[in-house]
């Protein structure tokens, strides 16, 4: 790249530099200014000196996160809810689109497609009333429990501090959302299969059941690793969301995860340094799970993200 | 990138077309299996209504009978073909519109739509004007768009947090203000990338020919390229206004005046706080005797005031969704 060449492009395209220009300012403020802020987690923050200007303490905070009770305890939370909601919430999905594709009355299936978006639409908030309604003292689900003999008396489920409630609650409720918005992206590459493919197995012999395990789904796999790759990276970004509407003191216990206490920390209670200092452990190790899922999968399928 | 692009080129034309299931002849267990298959998806399709027509069902039904509920509802009390009880002053307890009555008489609530219609319009509104220009400068052939396009999606892996995104709000003077909320998530690099690529999509000759014609960046940009790929921008715009709607969690950590406050923020306090707006809570207690649950009616009214804008316009719009959600999905 030659001084020249950079005063001829400058000539020519100097216009769309300059409209460019909304675009840059955007990213350099609400994206980049705000890595800078990662400095907030090496500093006793004071507002009198702000994020420049505040006391240098070195990786103390990340060393006091490391040294609680917290950091057990929300590793703890955040990886038995994702791999709890991964299990779950991966296949069904798939699942839901395996059988959608099985489907040969089409009325019929797009009427369930219609459905089954639905609740995708509800907002995080409807959903946590709803949740909060039916899981209550008096609500549908819990009183339905009580006749089935697992509860001795009416309960308020979101106060339970055991191992599964608040948990499968939590996991229920994200299959619900979510499942059949997630089928659609497994549905549109089913249709994308190449259908000389069924005709050949069948021509080999193929019934349906093994047109399906060996035509369907190695269609699907790309697709399906793909996900897969994305979900084991996020194990630690279980979404604060609905956690924070949901959870109360008494079920911190269980329901506290990573994203919920960096918000509580750092917004509820100002502790500006730590909290960050939470959330960049946060994301080292997600980019370390990113990292390593790709490479498994390239090792074992052949394929990877990048 | 380009690759993925193609995927789903191919994706697009193959939507619709039909399977060729149809060719084979069922077995036993065939016709077994799609009996059981009819099954589950009716019974997946059921579950994810119920809920909804729960909700929907209990909030017309009259407020002195909704303690009886057992089960889901799937009929309002108080409406034929149910029984029209009699309470004991021989009042009949028919279905009634008191919880919507009631809460469209709510001043925060009413305040909580118009903010998010705000919120939602001009969000759309420069989120468009952002990012189709973005998109349409970094799909020029200048010579520094390709490093500007890299150092965008840098910050698709990096980013500073919750925290640091909030002191650099704070030092703007956005916190507390209408701005953090539309400003905040208003141009996303991913959609830059998708409508990049629908630019550069565009055939070579119509640029040069615009051009030639004396058209300068800006009126090629409106006058030709942007109808060409509205239909990127609509769907991109449909994906985002859905989102909007339903966002609370900015409005939670940015927003402290309750006149600024979104619609969600409204629905979070009736239905998960169940803290009734003071006006409400005092209609609430000066009809306690007559009324008798009028909180929760409320708060089924709530429920499906909030839900129901979306609801009622989704079956119109969910061929571009789910485009959207293809797009969206080729995100990683």
């Amino acid at each position: 790249m030659r001084i020249s060449d950079i005063k001829k492009d400058w000539a020519r395209n100097k216009s769309v530099y300059f409209l460019a220009l909304p675009l840059i300012i955007y990213f350099v403020i609400f994206n980049y200014l705000p890595i800078g802020g990662i400095l907030l987690a090496f500093e006793h923050y004071d507002a009198r000196g702000g994020t420049v200007g505040s006391a240098w303490i070195g990786i103390s905070n990340f060393v006091n996160f490391f040294s609680t009770y917290y950091f057990g305890r929300l590793i703890k939370n955040t990886l038995i809810m994702s791999v709890y909601s991964m299990i779950i919430n991966f296949p069904a999905p798939i699942i839901l689109a395996l059988l959608l594709n099985e489907m040969e009355n089409r009325a019929f299936k797009k009427t369930i497609q219609t459905m089954s978006y639905m609740p995708y639409f509800v907002s995080t908030v409807v959903i946590c009333g709803i949740i909060q309604d039916f899981v209550g003292t008096t609500g549908l689900i819990s009183q339905a429990l009580v006749k089935m003999g697992v509860y001795h008396k009416p309960t308020d489920m979101l106060g339970l501090r055991d191992f599964w409630t608040f948990r499968t609650i939590f996991v229920i409720s994200n299959a619900w959302q979510s499942t059949g918005y997630g089928s659609i992206i497994f549905l549109a590459v089913l249709s994308s299969v190449d259908q000389e493919l069924y005709e050949a197995a069948k021509i080999d012999g193929a019934g349906r059941w093994k047109q399906t395990l060996h035509v369907t789904i190695p269609g699907i796999q790309t697709m399906i690793m793909m996900m897969l790759i994305m979900q084991v990276s996020s194990l630690l970004n279980v979404s604060m969301d609905k956690i924070i509407l949901l959870y109360r003191p008494t079920t911190y216990e269980v329901a506290d995860v990573i994203m919920s206490f960096v918000y509580r920390s750092g917004i509820m209670q100002g502790e500006y340094g730590y909290s960050t200092a939470v959330n960049i452990f946060n994301s080292v190790v997600s980019m370390v799970l990113l990292i390593t899922a790709n490479a498994a999968s390239r090792k074992f399928s052949e394929f990877s993200l990048f | 990138m380009g690759s993925r692009v193609e995927l789903l080129n191919q994706l697009d034309s193959n939507l619709g077309k039909s399977n060729i299931n149809n060719l084979i002849k069922d077995t036993p267990a065939r016709v077994v299996f799609k009996v059981f298959n009819y099954i589950i998806l009716a019974i997946i399709g059921i579950i994810s209504l119920a809920p909804l027509w729960h909700i929907l069902m209990l909030s017309f039904s009259n407020p002195n009978l909704i303690p009886k509920a057992e089960g889901l509802v799937l009929w309002p009390f108080g409406l034929w073909p149910r029984p029209i009880e009699v309470d004991r002053l021989g009042n009949e307890l028919v279905a009634s519109l008191a919880g919507y009555k009631t809460i469209f008489k709510n001043q925060q609530l009413i305040r909580g739509y118009a903010n998010t219609i705000f919120y939602v319009g001009a969000g759309c509104f420069l989120s468009v004007v952002f990012g189709a220009l973005g998109a349409y400068c970094v799909s020029r052939r200048a010579l520094f768009m390709p490093h500007l396009v890299v150092i965008m999606m840098i910050s698709m892996f990096f980013s500073g947090g919750m925290i640091p995104l909030y002191m650099v709000n704070k030092a703007l003077g956005l916190v507390d203000t209408r701005w953090v909320i539309v400003l905040n998530g208003m141009v996303s690099i991913f959609n830059i990338l998708i409508l990049m690529m629908a630019f550069r999509n565009l055939p070579e000759g119509l640029e040069e020919s615009a051009q030639l014609d004396g058209a300068g960046h800006l009126t090629y940009l409106f006058k030709i390229a942007l109808p060409l790929v509205k239909a990127s921008i609509a769907v991109i715009t449909l994906m985002y206004a859905i989102g909007k709607w339903n966002e609370y969690i900015t409005a939670q950590i940015y927003l402290r005046n309750p006149k600024l406050f979104p619609l969600q923020i409204i629905l979070r306090q009736i239905l998960v706080d169940t803290n009734l707006p003071a006006d409400l809570a005092s209609e609430v207690n000066s009809q306690a005797g007559s009324q008798g649950d009028l909180k929760l009616i409320i708060e089924y009214a709530t429920t499906i005031v909030g839900t129901a804008p979306l609801l009622c316009i989704y079956p119109f719009i969910q061929k571009y969704f789910v485009k959207g959600i293809m797009i969206g999905s080729m995100k990683g």
